[in-house]
């Protein structure tokens, strides 16, 4: 099992911490040049979006060969705010009516699969891809949702984990890439590695 | 494998799965023009709850459970839909071997406007609704809420079944709603998404798609040789297209795939129907004639309820599954209101008018943004089960 931790001002992967200078959306941005690029997309997306975007990318980066075209590989994603960073910012441009431009391109990220389907995108992943909500984070159900989700027999692997982002400076990331059966994915985990 | 033990649909056109069933039938629909709906500048065309019914009839729904608190509109559709459904059978919703599930893509959003009634400051995340839901049905499992755009009815229905075959619950209730609102359709108005009139699906002429408001729960317990004569989801698959957040893929690639993993196995000529998403704009109903010719059941009768209902979004999956049962109890594959020319370029089996059929097995079929699809495979159990009823547990050839 692989993991990554993110919050508004450290990032760890599998242990190591991420040398960083700044803080919030700040930070997501710092990364995305220092350490991945070449997607110019990235700043088109909303808030939840580049945390998952920079999340899986940094983890992704850890798999040797990194994979590719494959359907056997899912991406099932949990939060508690939903789409509200983006929701907010799209509420924004339509509160009043003399100042009213509802924007597609800010309303297309009023859904919180679209981070789902941006990985996808970006891997080439045509598995299955979910996002669900729950009240607040829970490793117990993040745990059984992928023994359910593996109940798929093309499903081999997993992104999965928890990616909240209230706005685009607070958010709370812990994301695991995770092979079926793997005996290291338990609640227990889970529970450790998102207090680190 | 799981079976369906009761549904219920809350809609414009009437309160309880069979009410609408034969609305829908009769060929009728709630779609309206709406102006200055809502300080929305634009005129569009939807299928919208009459609230002051809903209301009425939520109070006496608190009134009956013991509970005095505030509900929003989406909460107390939701849960006139749950209450519906829980009526039919002996099952205790607050036990936990209970598990809610929930469909929505925007829940309580409405709560963001300034415009509105204030609720709690949280009370628009999906988990506090969904919450606040389980509260007044006394359930105290944590409430799944799948929010994946327009395929979530699929998804929770499937997240249900493989929440029942792993052994942790014995009964799901799965319900899927959404409320319209200022921020949705002004939404889909920026997107060029809305059909000004009715809408057309697969119509040469179509010009968009409606939406719609509603709620449609489905129990569902693990299915045994006890629940012959019941409607079973067999399997479901979730796959993406790994194309575009908003556009759906020109290949109909996660459909395809969706379907291919749903059909393994089965005879394609034993499916009477393909129930679609068939929304009625240009891009989604090309993509699944495309998926459907090249899963091989471009023979297969298809139809699409939008013209009916518009899109219901968190509700599609869970309502427009419903309706299929209802209809093939009824030995009907219902016409496909809205369509007269065939406007995609495979020749789909598609209909305006209400068919027969013998057949008792049919695939739903959703896709949504963030290149998200969904199907699912029904079958009815034979009512007097035996060597029958185990082949059609197996999934095999029936």
């Amino acid at each position: 099992m692989k993991w990554i931790r993110i919050t508004p001002d450290k990032i760890v992967i599998n242990r190591q911490k991420l040398n960083t200078s700044s803080t919030g959306g700040e930070l997501l941005k710092e990364v995305y040049r220092n350490h991945i690029g070449g997607y110019p997309k990235f700043f088109k997306m909303d808030g939840l979006c580049r945390l998952g975007f920079v999340a899986s990318e940094l983890l992704l980066a850890q798999e040797q060969p990194r994979r590719t075209e494959c359907e056997d590989r899912a991406v099932v994603l949990y939060n508690r705010t939903g789409s509200l960073c983006d929701d907010s910012e799209y509420q924004a441009t339509i509160q009043d009516t003399a100042d009213y431009y509802p924007s597609p391109a800010i309303f297309v990220y009023t859904l919180p699969n679209i981070v789902t389907g941006e990985i996808s995108i970006r891997n080439k992943y045509y598995g299955e891809t979910m996002f669900c909500v729950i009240p607040d984070f829970d490793p117990q159900v993040i745990v059984d949702g992928a023994s359910d989700f593996f109940q798929d027999p093309m499903t081999r692997s997993a992104l999965t984990g928890w990616l909240d982002c209230t706005d685009r400076d607070h958010y709370d990331a812990l994301i695991v890439l995770v092979d079926k059966g793997d005996s290291e994915f338990t609640p227990e985990r889970l529970a450790a590695l998102h207090n680190l | 494998m799981i079976a369906n033990i009761a549904d219920y649909i809350v809609s414009p056109l009437g309160y309880g799965s069979q009410a609408n069933y034969e609305a829908v039938k009769a060929g009728c629909t709630m779609l309206r023009r709406y102006d200055q709906w809502n300080d929305v500048p634009e005129p569009f065309t939807a299928s919208l709850m009459d609230w002051a019914e809903v209301e009425s009839r939520f109070h006496d729904l608190a009134v009956a459970w013991h509970d005095a608190s505030d509900y929003t509109r989406f909460e107390q559709l939701c849960l006139l839909s749950i209450a519906g459904a829980l009526a039919q059978t002996g099952i205790d919703v607050a036990s936990p071997r209970v598990l809610l599930v929930f469909s929505t893509t925007k829940g309580n959003v409405e709560l963001l406007d300034s415009r509105s009634k204030h609720y709690g400051s949280d009370r628009v995340l999906l988990g506090v609704t969904a919450s606040k839901i389980a509260r007044f049905l006394g359930n105290r499992n944590v409430p799944i809420v799948v929010s994946n755009a327009c395929i979530s009815g699929l998804c929770a229905q499937i997240t249900a079944m493989r929440a029942l075959e792993s052994g942790r619950y014995d009964y799901a209730v799965v319900t899927g709603a959404d409320v319209q609102s200022r921020f949705i359709i002004s939404g889909f108005q920026s997107f060029k998404a809305l059909s000004p009139v009715q809408c057309k699906p697969f119509d040469r002429d179509r010009q968009g798609l409606n939406l719609g408001e509603g709620a449609a729960t489905i129990i569902y317990k693990r299915a045994t040789s006890d629940d012959g004569g019941r409607w079973a989801a067999a399997r479901g698959a979730i796959r993406n297209d790994a194309n575009h957040i908003s556009g759906p893929s020109r290949t109909g690639e996660g459909s395809y795939r969706a379907l291919r993993s749903v059909l393994a196995g089965d005879d394609t000529g034993r499916i009477a129907l393909v129930n679609c998403h068939g929304t009625a704009t240009l891009y989604n109903d090309e993509m699944e004639s495309i998926a459907i010719e090249r899963a091989g059941l471009i023979d297969v009768p298809v139809n699409t309820l939008k013209g009916y209902y518009g899109h219901t979004m968190g509700a599609a999956g869970v309502l427009e599954a419903i309706l299929s049962m209802h209809s093939l109890d009824d030995h009907t594959l219902l016409a496909t209101r809205g369509f007269e020319h065939l406007g995609v370029s495979r020749p789909v089996n598609v209909s305006n008018q209400n068919r027969a059929t013998a057949g008792s097995s049919f695939v739903k079929l959703l896709s949504g943004f963030g290149g998200c699809n969904a199907a699912i495979l029904y079958k009815k159990l034979p009512a007097s089960p035996g060597q029958d009823f185990s082949t059609v547990m197996k999934g095999g050839k029936q």
